[in-house]
């Protein structure tokens, strides 16, 4: 990681330009989808899943009461099946992290918090600041920060650059994840310079999408985002986490992204240290795959809680 | 300027012609995909030439449409008894602009000429039968029930969810469009075994309900061997009841032992001939619906001392 008051030089650092070939991405992306993953290995692979994921709410009408009763859910995710993981964490608005904190305390379950003005990012560096101190006032563990799509767009690199630093000197000990909000950024030269950007400035995570727009996290652009850890751990020996959110709903798709990482990144990648998903209903949709290994029959969403 | 050419007419079918073998699809969620397995049969007629290429359907297939008709249950659920009634009869008008190509396809399989009219004429009928039930058998069925206390008590019907339908192994269209309508009709989505061997008419009547207004999801049409899907059609949670239509018993146990550990409702609609025999009931509508009784309070009129 590039120390926070070094790093507030953009100048220093060089960022080279690199170009990804669009068509090698998508069909590399499109290969790792035809794995065949059977019977142990993918019971191992769908708990694996379960334990990667930041259950997620960052709306509007998120009142305490919903908080608590997501927080009971990432850590009774199915009690009916013996010896099930936890979630990994649970990802909720600056304001809900007091209440989250208190619903989780004893569990290793952590708490994520979105900042910056999420999901738009539109607002003063004094505000993304004080966002941001707030949330890791109140426990935060993780910080999910947007970066300042306009500003990249503009070729404002050194903008993106130094608030990213800024906001991980202000995240203390919390894990700073830098959401690049692909689906705006609009091709994979510019992810790759984003994910260049992010790792450079200090992201212990970099992060797809807000969950707000569409297409949210793609295996594609995914892929694209790995490489740049990947490459950045070859130059430096220095690990950077991966977290998908958007639109990974179901399990099988969820499995299709662990081999990709396992392929791409290494198995030193594949726990909730550095991978995640963010993710809102993929937890159910793993409980019933999970139960259909137990039992042989194809189960239903009746039987397992909603939230 | 060039020289005026006369444009021969090379085109000419030979009397030896190679037959274009139709590879039927399946249907699900409004889609025609073929089936996840990647195998085909081929069905064959009385002289034993080969009908079609029909797709060999999965238990991944079933589990496909299990969730495509899951996901339609909601909506078709709450559209209103006189939409889903318009929706129905729309199916009825489009199976009679397309009876020719049903016509063909019966006698494929081996009716005779009047026999595959009568049996397009009649399935018409049945969807129309059904369509007029729509909005129907609710006052017919439901009821307001004498309770001690100052209350109304109603009764009223409410469709059961999804439903496998294991659909006539002697009839290919009549006996198929009487189970699929009685089995929507009452707002439950259906997820359909088709004839094995005369399954052409069950996909060609999918391409009526794709064009009928149908939301995709209600009506899925699997086709291949009821041996190897009984055990998945019954066991899925995610099933609320099977209707049974075929005359093999041994089958019908195993549904019926399966059908336990969610207690799925099992129904036999099992009818030996068709075209001779009576099938068209609101009782199978009834079949396919569970009951709430609500309780609400009233005022007792007569203590008021005023009446009607």
């Amino acid at each position: 990681m590039t120390q926070p008051h070094e790093a507030l030089n953009f100048a220093t650092v060089k960022i080279k330009n690199i170009s990804i070939d669009q068509t090698a991405v998508v069909e590399k992306a499109a290969r790792f989808q035809k794995r065949s993953i059977k019977k142990e290995s993918k019971v191992w692979g769908l708990k694996l899943a379960l334990n990667m994921i930041d259950l997620t709410t960052l709306e509007g009408k998120d009142t305490p009461a919903k908080v608590k009763q997501m927080c009971y859910k990432a850590q009774h995710l199915h009690d009916a099946y013996p010896d099930l993981p936890t979630v990994a964490a649970v990802c909720v608005y600056p304001s809900m992290v007091g209440f989250a904190k208190n619903e989780v305390k004893g569990t290793n379950i952590k708490v994520a918090s979105v900042s910056t003005a999420f999901p738009a990012g539109q607002a003063p560096m004094s505000v993304k600041l004080d966002d941001t101190k707030f949330a890791v006032d109140q426990g935060a563990d993780e910080i999910d920060m947007v970066i300042s799509r306009g500003k990249f767009l503009q070729g404002e690199y050194n903008y993106v650059y130094d608030e990213i630093a800024k906001i991980k000197e202000a995240c203390g000990k919390a894990r700073l994840k830098v959401i690049l909000e692909t689906g705006e950024l609009g091709t994979f030269d510019k992810v790759r310079k984003a994910s260049d950007i992010a790792i450079q400035a200090g992201a212990d995570f970099i992060k797809t999408s807000t969950g707000k727009i569409k297409p949210a996290a793609t295996m594609p652009v995914t892929l694209v985002m790995l490489e740049a850890i990947r490459d950045h751990y070859y130059a430096t020996g220095k690990m950077v986490g991966m977290k998908p959110a958007g639109g990974i709903s179901n399990a099988k798709l969820a499995l299709q992204y662990l081999v990709m990482l396992n392929e791409t990144l290494g198995a030193d990648w594949m726990n909730n240290k550095w991978f995640r998903f963010g993710a809102s209903s993929l937890a159910n949709d793993v409980i019933l795959q999970l139960e259909k290994q137990r039992s042989g029959v194809y189960g239903s969403k009746d039987y397992i809680s909603i939230d | 300027m060039a020289e005026k050419k006369t444009i021969k007419k090379v085109v000419e079918t030979p009397d030896n012609r190679l037959e274009v073998l139709k590879t039927y699809k399946m249907y699900m969620g409004g889609k025609f995909p073929r089936t996840e397995s990647g195998r085909y049969y081929k069905p064959l007629n009385e002289q034993g030439k080969a009908l079609a290429n029909m797709c060999l359907g999965s238990r991944k297939d079933v589990r496909n449409a299990v969730v495509a008709a899951r996901a339609a249950f909601s909506g078709w659920s709450g559209k209103t008894a006189y939409n889903r009634a318009q929706i129905l009869y729309r199916i009825a008008e489009m199976l009679e602009t397309r009876k020719a190509q049903f016509i063909e396809e019966l006698m494929q399989q081996g009716s005779s000429k009047k026999q595959a009219n009568a049996e397009v004429l009649a399935s018409i009928e049945a969807m129309v039968y059904y369509a007029g039930w729509a909005d129907k058998y609710q006052q017919v069925f439901s009821g307001v029930n004498p309770v001690s206390g100052s209350y109304f008590n109603f009764s009223v019907y409410e469709p059961t969810g999804v439903v496998s339908v294991i659909a006539p192994e002697n009839s290919s269209l009549l006996g198929l469009v009487s189970v699929i309508a009685s089995t929507i009709v009452g707002g439950n989505t259906a997820v359909v075994l088709a004839s094995e061997n005369k399954p052409l008419c069950s996909i060609t009547f999918a391409e009526v309900l794709a064009t009928s207004d149908v939301p995709g999801g209600v009506v899925n049409v699997i086709t291949g061997k009821l041996k190897e899907l009984a055990e998945y059609m019954a066991s899925h949670m995610d099933v609320n009841a099977i209707v049974y239509a075929r005359a093999d018993k041994k089958i019908e146990d195993q549904i019926e032992s399966l059908s336990v550990k969610n207690l799925k409702r099992v129904h036999n609609f099992f009818v030996s001939d068709w075209m001779r025999e009576a099938h068209l009931s609101p009782y199978r509508i009834i079949d396919l619906q569970e009951v709430k009784t609500t309780w609400h309070p009233i005022e007792v009129i007569g203590a008021s001392g005023s009446g009607y």
